[in-house]
């Protein structure tokens, strides 16, 4: 089987514009908004996504980054390369309402260790998740706020995100993988 | 063996047993664990649940100190055993000791041991349970030789072409060795000074300077790394030099001695614990080039690095169908 393109380059820029609108809607006045990319697929997106509000708000929100290595469940089980990336929290965190921005949805293990990262820097006031693909497969209980595209993709499959894809110009595609 | 580019293995003996890749890879880990050490909460649960074992069979402080935050900040849990005080004083082997430790499953053992190949016999008994030489006699000290390269990594920017010499009792230092070892790897340029009593035979055929005389030694050198005496490990009527005073005369590192014949920004290192106007005058101790307080913070970040990369390499490593 060959892979097949969820989002091409014109939709994912399309789809970006929308979350950074809903992101902007949702926030009551005031409030501190700081988008928190989770290494290393989330951290374009969130870099993008922080323009885009601004070209609406004319306020560029904080932006972040956070590595979960430390904190994933299976030690680095299943990872080629033993070896983690900073976070990078420039900003207050206590009290910022801040979105977790990831570019694939899949076990929900990912978002579970990146609030235990952000449980060990600060409180922040609310904290809420948006992806670009959510692709099923959950093995724990969580749920986005803010999605791109929910796709039908096998246990197996792998989601490729180009690294443009955030820019607005790569796609978005599932690689078909097989069934051990 | 393990590839050459990551840090893959169950355990740490020593950097004669390392690639240069596999220093790299510790070394850049341990970076990492810097920003660590310096949040406001400063555990992370990597390893939470897992058992760590410091087995210290020689007096230690700061060694067996700094492994034990490093191993609690990764959210380990930490037991300690000493020479005096266990079964060992009764007579017990190294073996038993580790063998009855063994079977109650820690992860990893910290071992320290006053024999060269004290660590390595019990990586041989203990295939099951990951092993960190924390010294083993005169033999090697890696976590040490470690921190001394991320010291010195982080103070000259790199390692290649600069010179780093070593002064005093070579002999008798793990640390020198581990220290050798590993900055020959990283392609830095090794002299070692002190008096021929105390200077081993056949480091030349590996690449070290050997010199006699402090002058010509620290000449250019970006780094001094002054050893202490350890008399703890000369034997008794053992006679290297006439008198600790004339040892520090032609030896010890003073004010005077810097500003004549080191560089203005020498980077002046030292293992601790320091013989305070013996190896080191204590206006060099506390003074402009010391970087002694770094070696000690950058010990906590390399021990996390260790024990981080030797579990997680022994699982890698059994996923891989290897372990």
């Amino acid at each position: 089987m060959n892979d097949r393109v969820v989002l091409d380059g014109k939709a994912t820029q399309r789809t970006l514009r929308r979350l950074a609108s809903q992101l902007v809607e949702s926030l009551d006045d005031g409030a501190r908004l700081a988008l928190v990319g989770v290494r290393r697929g989330g951290v374009p997106l969130a870099e993008k996504l922080a323009d885009l509000v601004a070209e609406e708000t004319g306020r560029r929100p904080d932006v972040g980054a956070i590595d979960i290595t430390l904190y994933r469940d299976d030690l680095y089980t299943g990872l080629e390369k033993p070896s983690f990336g900073a976070t990078e929290l420039p900003f207050e965190l206590d009290g910022a309402c801040v979105v977790l921005v990831d570019d694939v949805l899949f076990t929900g293990r990912t978002v579970i260790a990146a609030l235990g990262v952000l449980r060990d820097y600060g409180r922040p006031r609310w904290v809420k998740l948006l992806v670009l693909i959510d692709r099923g497969w959950r093995e724990l209980p969580v749920q986005a706020e803010f999605i791109g595209r929910t796709i039908e993709t096998r246990r197996e499959d792998r989601v490729l995100v180009e690294p443009e894809a955030t820019a607005g110009q790569g796609k978005v595609t599932v690689r078909p993988g097989s069934a051990r | 063996m393990s590839g050459d580019e990551y840090f893959r293995r169950k355990d740490l003996l020593g950097l004669r047993f390392l690639s240069t890749g596999e220093i790299t890879h510790i070394l850049d880990v341990a970076e990492q664990f810097r920003g660590l050490n310096l949040r406001t909460i400063k555990k992370v649960p990597t390893l939470r649940g897992k058992s760590v074992v410091h087995l210290f069979l020689e007096p230690s402080t700061r060694t067996r100190t700094s492994f034990d935050i490093a191993a609690k900040r990764l959210s380990a849990d930490t037991f300690s055993i000493s020479g005096s005080g266990s079964s060992t004083s009764k007579g017990e082997t190294l073996v038993d000791t580790a063998k009855n430790l063994a079977a109650m499953h820690p992860d990893i053992i910290v071992v320290r041991h006053r024999r060269a190949g004290g660590a390595l016999m019990l990586s041989k008994e203990l295939p099951d349970t990951c092993i960190i030489n924390a010294g083993d006699g005169a033999c090697e000290h890696p976590t040490q030789g470690l921190l001394d390269l991320l010291t010195v990594r982080r103070a000259l920017g790199g390692f290649r072409g600069r010179v780093v010499t070593i002064v005093g009792d070579i002999t008798h230092s793990r640390v020198a060795r581990s220290n050798i070892w590993g900055l020959l790897k990283v392609g830095a340029r090794v002299r070692v000074c002190g008096p021929p009593t105390l200077i081993p035979p056949g480091l030349v055929e590996h690449g070290v300077e050997v010199h006699h005389d402090l002058k010509e030694a620290i000449d250019g050198a970006d780094v001094v790394m002054a050893l202490r005496i350890q008399q703890e490990r000369i034997p008794r009527g053992g006679h290297f030099f006439p008198t600790l005073r004339e040892y520090s005369r032609l030896y010890g590192l003073n004010r005077d001695k810097l500003k004549n014949w080191a560089r203005k920004d020498v980077v002046i290192m030292h293992p601790g614990p320091v013989n305070r106007g013996v190896e080191l005058e204590p206006e060099v101790i506390d003074g402009e080039w010391s970087v002694i307080l770094d070696q000690v913070e950058n010990g906590v970040a390399v021990r996390m690095a260790c024990m981080y990369l030797v579990l997680g390499g022994e699982r890698a490593a059994a996923q891989e169908g290897r372990g």
